[in-house]
């Protein structure tokens, strides 16, 4: 006990954090001296001095973390070869809270963080939708109903982003035959900046809150109380991750592909996860550009957006949107290539249409970057304007339907299981609920019914289900999917059914109940509502609902922990699946193959007598790594 | 029958879950009221999306149940699924006919967007001011009248004029159906033929900061010889130099005012600043820890210097820091017109003097 409290006191998490205060509170001490020298008094808080104490801080979160220290040890001229293996002396689970170069390490460091950020940003939830359980306010004031939202949206960003991340950093290497990534180091620097990023929005929270949601429209940015700050600085070290980490991916995918895996041989959700990083990779800027504006214009004074100063607040509108949303298919598109990926194993039929299939993962990506105005409908911005935006929305729709008519004729005639497994019905419900998300996205599209619904809580239903779709339900199934190859146990089977039985009701009754008060009247972002509205009874089976789904997450959590000493050891290829990852006996090793393989033939051939997929070439050499 | 007859059952299946459905939608996504005309096309869009929701999600919750209850795994049978790989004939359909139908729905949303934004003839205008967190209307038809609740004649159409004095705030009365955001440093427009005589409710509808869930507003659509009584009462306003200083401190307060009761209540409900109730010589705890009679000359301060004494539990930066010039504006205008002096700040504190 005392020895693995040792571990976790000296891991680089604990120094990180406690590098992120020192730097905070330097960096705030040194903006706090230099005014004392002109004799000025700096008062708690002083938002210029907790900016830079901000930034300094995540600069000692990762020196502290020891992320940055073969970098430095490059400047001056030392090699640092790359470790392998677990560290000697110390159990294995130390590995996953020290800075760590592994892939497959790195991929459930950010899969545990997702987990546990979705508990926090899921928390969150709850507690407002206590609030709002009945009309008056009962529990909360006004200030910490606000900060609560807005933090529940980014939060669960960060989430959402660190699971994508895990599914891509953990899967994209092991599918293409890889021994890793190809940036080991800003593999794990991508997954360290994302922790400060978390941590400096919570601050946000802890020194008062702010007001603006997770969008931060200006101007009410530039007038919000100073955790908006915190929140900005946050929101932009995560998109640094975000760009980093998108890098690493796109020349994995197109350098360390194994031989004879063509691009349209390759598992279907690494089609999904290029595309992902085109998008992460492409947009994430814009949305820097505007918190650095925001930054700038409350911390110098710059005028960019407040019209008082001749700026333009719908500027911060368009730059916004363009990064955030395509962002959404950042969540979503690994989720549908998740679905794509497991369809087929449990049909025991090829993938339909599986270049269609690749190719709509790309077209959404790029259709994507040409609708952001969409958010904007109602903002004052010319018909002629809002009149194309209609059209190319409308047109997301189309490679959607082609990944749902894909799925389906690829069970069609399939021999699904007559009981299906955990991971195959979260598959069934995220298709039931991205189906729910996307038919009740073109009613958004259209501008007339747009102006009825914008701002309502048809909008906050309608992006949960894509959210809930689109990636918590097929994230989840991809971790018990994969939980018998990454923990060499099974999971608790009947534990896992719970889970989806308690959540998928759950979450149609909270998400169709959001729209139905939308319709009726009820907006976004507030914190009680006019019993007028008649919505008294919905409002409270949405948060009963809410509280359903908390727990059965609870439940997965359990089930996830408890089942690497309780249950059976896991056979190594339980779904029979044809995919290179279960072709290794056991447990993956350090380097994934020690045998590396090329590959033969096309990746769902189910049902094709005597097709392969992959077969083993004669070892080479390891590479050295650094 | 073959193949042939899974998709028979798949017909049936489909048509008739579409329709329970689209029944459904009657109660679990009903529609508040239409009370405007441009509800009227939008309500007809409406319906057409309901029946394509329905349809869609019909169609591909039919084929999935079906799949997984119907195409199952038999008992004993260890063979995989037919290898078939694809169909272009299949995907090229699946993604012509959508192309057509989205296009479809973009070309009727153009038409109807056409058609609501339309200038009328014979519009009314009224000009929309939203602030944190209160909204008024002005009547400039009505010799500028000033009102804080918005009260239109029924099938008039009108022109609403927006702008906001600080942040981004939205127009929203859900059974006009329309929205519009109202934008710092520009003039929003938003067109509204009221249908229906009834009283309605203006709720901001873009997040607008502390109060943004109280910022509503009052909408009557009353008959033409209601709107005209109401005009004529309103605008039989004393003048100034008639009110007593109470009065006119109310007058104030109010939205038609400067809007003082979007923050501070009269009547001890909390908001983003302290309430007047109660407020003259109350002892106030300020947030660097001391306290202070709440007399005249602190009342007066905290209303052109509102961050010099903040209250504990309220946040500086939220008030407006331009009272003085605002407040020596208007007074010069009242001497323009009616040859009195007087001092808002005077009256504000002589009516907060009666809110006991």
């Amino acid at each position: 006990m005392l020895r693995a409290l040792g571990i976790i006191l000296t891991s680089g998490l604990t120094r990180g954090l406690i590098g992120q205060i020192a730097g905070t509170a330097l960096g705030y001490l040194f903006i706090a001296g230099l005014r004392s020298l002109r004799g000025l008094p700096t008062e708690w808080p002083y938002e210029p001095a907790l900016a830079f104490g901000a930034i300094i801080g995540v600069i000692g979160f990762l020196l502290g973390a020891g992320v940055l220290t073969d970098w430095l040890k490059w400047i001056i001229g030392k090699r640092t070869p790359l470790r392998h293996g677990a560290p000697e002396g110390k159990p294995a689970w130390s590995r996953y809270l020290n800075v760590d170069y592994n892939h497959k390490v790195i991929g459930i460091q950010y899969g545990i963080s997702s987990v546990f950020i979705l508990l926090v940003g899921g928390l969150f939830a709850i507690l407002f939708r206590l609030e709002l359980a009945q009309p008056g306010m009962q529990w909360l004031s006004n200030d910490q109903y606000n900060t609560l939202f807005s933090a529940h949206g980014i939060v669960m960003i960060a989430a959402m982003l660190a699971g994508v991340a895990a599914m891509v950093n953990y899967l994209v290497p092991l599918m293409i035959g890889a021994s890793d990534m190809a940036f080991p180091r800003l593999n794990a620097f991508s997954y360290w900046v994302s922790l400060p990023a978390v941590f400096l929005i919570l601050g946000g929270m802890a020194i008062g809150g702010w007001d603006t949601g997770w969008v931060g429209y200006a101007t009410l940015s530039l007038r919000a109380p100073i955790g908006v700050m915190l929140f900005l600085m946050g929101f932009y070290i995560i998109g640094f991750s975000s760009i980093a980490g998108s890098i690493n991916v796109l020349v994995t995918v197109a350098t360390m592909r194994a031989k004879g895996m063509t691009l349209f041989r390759m598992p279907i959700f690494v089609w999904a996860a290029i595309a992902t990083s085109i998008i992460q990779m492409t947009a994430t800027q814009t949305v820097g550009v505007a918190l650095t504006m925001t930054v700038a214009e409350r911390v110098i004074g710059l005028n960019f957006f407040d019209p008082a100063g001749g700026g333009n607040p719908i500027l911060y509108q368009h730059l916004f949107w363009f990064y955030s949303h395509p962002v959404v298919y950042v969540f979503v598109l690994p989720g549908l290539g998740i679905i794509g990926e497991l369809l087929p194993v449990f049909a025991r039929k090829p993938l339909f249409g599986y270049r269609w299939v690749a190719l709509s993962s790309l077209a959404i990506a790029l259709v994507g970057f040409l609708v952001w105005a969409h958010h904007m409908f109602t903002s004052g911005m010319a018909d002629a304007l809002r009149v194309p935006f209609m059209f190319s929305t409308m047109l997301v729709a189309v490679p959607t339907g082609v990944k749902f008519f894909s799925w389906i004729a690829t069970i069609w005639e399939g021999k699904l299981p007559p009981r299906p497994p955990t991971p195959l019905l979260f598959v069934f419900g995220a298709i039931s609920i991205f189906l729910i998300g996307g038919v009740t996205g073109p009613i958004l599209g259209t501008i007339p019914t747009d102006l009825h619904l914008h701002d309502s809580y048809w909008v906050v239903g309608h992006f949960h289900a894509t959210m809930f779709g689109g990636f918590i339900f097929p994230f989840f199934a991809a971790i018990y999917y994969w939980y018998p190859k990454i923990s060499g146990r099974m999971y608790n089977e009947t534990l896992g059914r719970l889970h989806f039985w308690l959540m998928l009701p759950a979450f149609w009754v909270m998400s169709i109940g959001q729209m139905s008060v939308g319709l009726l009247g009820m907006r976004r972002r507030v914190a009680d509502y006019d019993p007028a509205l008649g919505i008294e009874t919905t409002q409270l089976l949405i948060t009963l609902a809410a509280l359903v789904i908390g727990w059965s997450v609870l439940i997965m959590i359990y089930n996830l922990a408890s089942s690497t000493r309780l249950e059976r050891a896991a056979e190594s290829n339980p779904w029979g699946s044809r995919s290179p990852e279960w072709q290794i006996p056991g447990r993956i090793p350090e380097l994934n193959y020690d045998v590396p393989f090329e590959v033969v033939g096309d990746p769902y051939d189910y049902g094709l007598e005597g097709a392969v997929y992959t077969q083993n070439v004669a070892p080479l050499p390891v590479p050295s790594g650094d | 029958m073959g193949r042939f007859k899974h998709f028979i059952f798949i017909a049936v299946l489909t048509a008739l879950s579409t329709v329970g459905l689209r029944a459904l939608f009657e109660v679990i996504l009903a529609l508040p009221t239409a009370a405007s005309a441009e509800a009227r096309p939008i309500d007809q869009l409406f319906n057409g999306h309901y029946w394509m929701i329905a349809f869609l999600f019909s169609l591909i919750m039919v084929m999935m149940l079906y799949s997984i209850f119907v195409f199952r795994r038999k008992a004993g049978d260890e063979t995989d699924g037919p290898h078939i790989h694809g169909n272009t004939a299949l995907e090229v359909g699946w993604t012509i006919v959508p192309t057509f139908v989205v296009i479809s729905f973009g070309v009727w949303g153009a038409v109807v967007l056409n058609d609501i934004t339309r200038p009328k003839t014979d519009e009314m205008v009224v000009d929309v001011v939203a602030k944190q967190w209160v909204w008024s209307f002005a009547y400039p038809e009505e010799d500028g009248l000033v009102a804080g609740e918005l009260v239109l004649p029924v099938n008039q159409p009108v022109l609403l004029k927006m702008n906001s004095e600080d942040v981004l705030h939205s127009f929203w009365v859900p059974e006009f159906r329309v929205k519009q955001d109202l934008v710092p440093g520009r003039t929003t427009q938003l067109r509204i033929t009221p249908t229906e005589e009834g009283e309605y409710q203006l709720r901001c509808a873009e997040i607008c900061g502390l109060s943004h869930t109280q910022m509503v507003a009052d909408v009557r659509v009353v008959s033409e010889t209601e709107y005209v009584a109401w005009v004529e009462e309103r605008s039989q306003q004393p003048a100034f130099a008639d009110m007593t200083p109470e009065e006119r401190g109310a007058f104030w307060a109010s939205a038609q005012g400067f809007g003082c009761i979007g923050c501070h209540s009269n009547d001890g409900s909390p908001g983003a600043g302290p309430t007047w109730q109660g407020l003259y010589l109350r002892q106030e705890q300020l947030a660097d820890g001391s306290t202070v009679t709440a007399d005249e000359a602190y009342i007066t301060n905290s209303i052109y210097n509102p961050n010099d004494q903040i209250v504990t539990g309220f946040n500086a930066n939220i008030m407006p820091q331009n009272y003085l010039d605002q407040f020596t504006a208007r007074e010069q205008e009242i001497l323009a017109a009616e040859g009195v002096e007087i001092s808002i700040v005077d009256d504000l504190i002589a009516y907060i003097k009666t809110l006991e």
